[in-house]
């Protein structure tokens, strides 16, 4: 029973990495491909967590923590490029 | 005793399951968001869903089927952590997608920022800051 719902819910994130991916590669525009690399990450921490209930092992906090802290780095700082280039 | 825990075990272990299932319907929210909405800023409203909401229901699942200090620890943090720089994130990004105009400005009701953005240079000769004081 609980293995049936992870499942169903393992579907779901993979679902929204597949529209994250679909969004990062027909664009249209900078800013919606950095959105879709930030839900992409946001999956990717969902389904590590879950990864983690299944098999009750701890090991991957760690990973969870580095991503948390630093997934803002690269939408920050491409964010950043793409205001600056359009003021000039 | 002993089936008192195994009876907070199987309860917490049907808590984390159902928050699970809870991020999972935040991010396939997300996902369909990403998908059909119109112009970025939407989007942005969509995607910001699981960031936070779908990472907290996660962390306390995982608490909640491994309940130990560490455990709770680590995810209290990852919380926090999410918690503090995703606004920043979708902050800048909002920033980014209105300098660029990569939206549809006929779906604005109000444009305040419009409004200071043609007054700044008046403003700047003047000599006076660059916002106007505040309003509210």
């Amino acid at each position: 029973m609980m293995n049936i719902v992870l499942a169903i819910a393992a579907l779901m994130f993979a679902v929204a990495v597949v529209a994250a991916i679909y969004r990062i590669v027909r664009g249209p525009a900078h800013v919606d491909r950095i959105v879709a690399a930030d839900v992409l990450t946001a999956a990717i921490v969902c389904l590590l967590g879950v990864w983690m209930i299944v098999t009750e092992d701890t090991t991957l906090m760690p990973v969870l923590l580095a991503l948390a802290l630093f997934a803002v780095v690269g939408s920050v700082s491409v964010a950043r490029f793409m205001s600056q280039r359009n003021d000039d | 005793m002993d089936g008192l825990t195994q009876i907070t075990e199987q309860v917490g272990d049907g808590l984390a399951v159902a928050l699970v299932l809870v991020a999972g319907l935040m991010s396939l929210a997300a996902g369909i968001g990403l998908m059909r909405f119109p112009d970025t800023l939407t989007r942005l409203h969509a995607g910001a869903k699981p960031q936070v909401l779908g990472v907290i229901a996660i962390c306390t699942a995982i608490v909640l089927r491994m309940p130990s200090f560490p455990i709770l620890a680590l995810a209290s943090l990852v919380v926090l952590f999410q918690m503090l720089t995703q606004p920043i994130a979708a902050h800048m990004v909002g920033r980014a997608t209105y300098r660029s105009e990569s939206f549809d400005k006929s779906t604005l009701i109000l444009d305040e920022l419009a409004e200071e953005i043609d007054e700044a240079p008046a403003r700047r000769k003047a000599g006076k800051p660059n916002l106007k004081p505040g309003k509210d």
